[in-house]
């Protein structure tokens, strides 16, 4: 089972400039540590002790998985998961 | 050193103008590779707020998809500040999460002078850098 995780610019240096790389599991939260084995450190990044962490937008082909089932979202065989760093600030 | 285009340029500034006591926020998109803002792109804010802006998550996914097939990237992002300086906060620099853009701040603190202010943010770090208006 072949899952394709589309890697955003800043999270490049886990896997070695790749934009595009591939996981395995059953939810998005398997399909996370898998990636880590190849990409040490990467999981780290995307998952805090809350679960997803907060700045950091993850999408099951087009849509957000805070809609879904968060880290629990099942996945298939040809879907595409896109992570995408939050665009955040303000004044504070 | 941003160079950018007078009509995209005063395009930003009518945002934050419009949009202030809340912050406005956006991106101009351009070639990927060739530093050259082109295309003026409006963000709606998700949080609403004075102090705090965040792009829409659907947004920002079917924009950075779009940028994708048009082999295009995000050459500025911007923001306003609508009580304190056009610098980045704290905040500001902790969710700078594309080094490769110029990250532009305005401030609307003051109704008769618009700031307009561009910095690199890249891990962590902030240096202003000049902005040359092109007509």
């Amino acid at each position: 089972m072949a899952i394709d995780v589309r890697i955003p610019t800043i999270l490049r240096t886990y896997t070695d400039g790749a934009k595009q790389v591939e996981g395995t599991g059953s939810t998005l939260g398997e399909v996370f540590t898998d990636l880590d084995r190849k990409h040490g450190g990467l999981r780290d990044r995307l998952v805090d002790d809350g679960g997803l962490r907060r700045f950091v937008n993850v999408y099951l082909n087009d849509e957000d998985v805070r809609f879904l089932a968060g880290l629990d979202t099942p996945v298939k065989d040809g879907d595409t998961v896109t992570v995408l760093p939050a665009v955040a600030g303000g004044a504070a | 050193m941003l160079t950018i285009p007078r009509d995209l340029r005063d395009k930003i500034v009518a945002h934050a103008r419009r949009d202030h006591p809340d912050e406005a926020c956006g991106l101009l998109a351009g070639p990927a590779g060739s530093d050259r803002p082109e295309r003026f792109i409006a963000m709606t804010n998700a949080e609403r707020s004075p102090t705090f802006y965040r792009f829409d998550s659907g947004e920002q996914f079917r924009v950075w998809r779009d940028m994708e097939d048009r082999d295009e990237e995000p050459v500025v992002i911007y923001h306003s500040h609508t009580a304190t300086e056009a610098y980045p906060s704290r905040t500001d620099i902790s969710y700078a999460s594309e080094p490769g853009a110029h990250y532009v701040l305005v401030s609307t603190r003051d109704a008769d002078a618009t700031e307009f202010r561009s910095f690199r943010i890249v891990d962590g770090t902030v240096t202003e850098e000049p902005v040359t208006v092109a007509e």
